[in-house]
């Protein structure tokens, strides 16, 4: 063992001390790395600064990095003039009765398809798979076919509705309650506890995590997702924040303050949970990507 | 015992009931209709007659269904394999920082991604913009000093778009990328430097080779998604010449949305379907081959 070590830990000595020019290039390497992740965050700080800026600032060709003076008259100017505050209502309520379905039908599906013993397993196994190689981008005109014949457009309903295909949803959750020991399963039917208190008394709450994190990312993608609910709201009225922000321009005329007041209150509700929750969002992605992480 | 079993069938059929009515309304039912539209000559709402596969002949000789599929391949071209270089020269920079340093520059890299796509180009409109835009600084040059739109010059629309694309969604990419790298024992690279093997010679002997099953991943992941682009390509088009940066998605828009053209637009949203299937089926290929390592 120490004869072993004695050399290596000596080579690593030799090695460290070729290494001391390559420090510098560390240290370059590092301050460039920070320099990029900076430039990449520009347009999102730039968005920031240009919507608390004075309308005459923001056209004044000075692009002063930092405002002369902090206003708020473009926040003031879309929260009167615009239906800004009825697309928060939407969105918030779509995005996350969106997310509470998608969990709790993913979760039931997926506990079914790991513990229980049924005709149509199979079935069920084949369209999951079917479903994540269709592009949902492909199914619009017929959504839109079959909202209309309900009389669902420019209902939270209609937007709702052909959101709640997250397929990787369930793989995720499959995974997982398979990999719950059968014994927890077991010691509880000797308890003669039914399937669905052992689902919400033992296998959510022992995956948690997991619950929280696609919960987190579904909330992410649902207020996100702009193609069907620009389709599926044609109104005002029934805008997400996403879909309205892009729509009513011209009723700024084109002051730019305003537009990105309207940006960054978009994204705030996004940034903040990924802010709060980064590493389930990280986690969360991980799992769905298929890389355990 | 046979009232067990009875038992677990109802309780599965309870549990998988909501999915199988979700997934069998909006997904099953719309891919039907879907294949049925196509051979019909229908408006988007309401019925037409049966015109076999009249409308396969009409869009494939179609020249505006051509420059959709090219520009959407001009499109991926410009993003997937960018992106790729990109966010694994970034993840290897990320991954050699340590504690809130790297912390505070993955999440420089990382928050675009989570932010709607209306924001990223309100964001991006701005910074671009021919009379205020900051960028312009970097486009006089190229344009002997006259500033240029970036959005309404046809031959500079895809790579700005593309480029934003690549901005917006670098994040992802660099978390599996990263994910990947941590994977790579530490013990290879020590084992490396005693043969004081180079960087260069480090990362195509070492790392590359261990990361190309991410790499795949990462670049299957992408050409997927980019096929189905059309809300960047859309929303920077609008008041352009939208015919010249048509996409794919956009085509099947354009068709059912504006020109009323349901079969048609059913027969182009079938033909994207078979292109996105077909490269599904590799991805799940190349995803099986990296399981079974």
């Amino acid at each position: 063992m120490t004869a072993e070590a004695l050399p290596r830990s000596q080579a690593v000595a030799t090695g460290s001390r070729r290494d001391r020019p390559l420090d510098l290039i560390g240290i370059v390497l590092t301050a460039l790395t920070l320099l990029v992740a900076l430039a990449s965050f520009f347009p999102i700080y730039w968005a920031i600064i240009t919507s608390v800026k004075p309308d005459g600032e923001v056209i004044s060709g000075s692009n002063s990095l930092w405002p002369g003076r902090f206003v708020f008259d473009s926040y003031i100017h879309i929260w009167n003039n615009t239906n800004i505050a009825t697309w928060y209502v939407n969105s918030f309520v779509t995005s996350i009765v969106i997310t509470a379905l998608v969990i709790v039908s993913s979760a039931g599906c997926a506990y079914a398809l790991s513990q229980l013993d049924f005709p149509g397993r199979r079935i069920i196994y084949v369209l999951i798979l079917a479903c994540f190689m269709v592009p949902m981008q492909a199914l619009i005109v017929n959504h839109f076919v079959l909202m209309a014949q309900f009389k669902l457009l420019n209902t939270w309903a209609g937007i709702i509705l052909p959101q709640l295909i997250v397929p990787v949803v369930i793989i995720v959750y499959k995974q997982f309650f398979d990999s719950v020991p059968k014994e927890f399963r077991e010691a509880a039917q000797m308890d003669s506890a039914g399937h669905f208190k052992i689902l919400f008394r033992i296998y959510l709450p022992m995956n948690w995590g997991v619950t929280a994190a696609l919960a987190i990312i579904t909330f992410i993608g649902a207020w996100n997702s702009f193609l069907w609910p620009f389709l599926a709201a044609t109104g005002e009225a029934t805008m997400t924040v996403p879909v309205g922000i892009t729509q009513v321009k011209d009723a700024y005329g084109i002051v730019y303050g305003k537009l990105m007041a309207s940006a960054v209150v978009a994204g705030l509700p996004v940034a903040i949970v990924y802010l709060i929750f980064q590493r389930r969002v990280t986690q969360a992605i991980m799992l769905s990507a298929g890389v355990k992480g | 015992m046979l009232r067990d079993r009875r038992q677990e069938w109802l309780t599965a059929l309870v549990l998988v009931g909501p999915f199988v009515l979700i997934y069998g309304g909006l997904f099953v039912w719309p891919t039907i209709q879907m294949v049925m539209l196509s051979f019909t000559k229908a408006p988007l709402i309401g019925s037409g007659d049966w015109v076999g596969i009249d409308n396969y002949l009409k869009i494939l000789s179609h020249k505006l269904f051509h420059s959709a599929f090219w520009n959407t391949a001009y499109f991926v071209l410009l993003t997937v394999i960018p992106n790729t270089m990109v966010s694994l020269l970034i993840a290897m920079a990320v991954n050699r920082l340590n504690g809130w340093v790297q912390g505070f520059v993955l999440a420089c890299f990382f928050l675009p991604y989570i932010l709607p796509v209306s924001v990223v180009f309100l964001a991006w409109n701005w910074i671009i913009d021919v009379q205020y835009g900051l960028a312009q600084v970097f486009v006089r040059p190229f344009n002997g000093g006259e500033p240029m739109s970036l959005t309404r010059t046809i031959p500079a629309f895809m790579p700005t778009v593309a480029f934003v694309t690549v901005w917006w969604t670098m994040g992802f990419n660099i978390l599996l990328f990263i994910a990947g790298l941590r994977n790579v024992s530490p013990e290879i690279y020590e084992a490396a430097q005693l043969d004081s093997a180079g960087r260069w010679r480090q990362f195509t002997r070492i790392t590359w080779p261990l990361i190309w099953p991410v790499t795949a991943l990462v670049l299957t992941i992408q050409l997927i998604a980019q096929l189905k682009i059309f809300d960047q390509v859309y929303l920077f088009s609008i008041g352009g010449r939208q015919d010249a940066t048509i996409t794919l998605v956009q085509y099947v828009y354009k068709l059912a949305f504006q020109q009323n053209k349901g079969g048609e637009a059913a027969t182009a949203s079938v033909l994207l379907f078979g292109m996105i299937v077909i490269l599904s089926v590799l991805q799940y290929q190349v995803l099986r081959v990296r399981g079974d390592k």
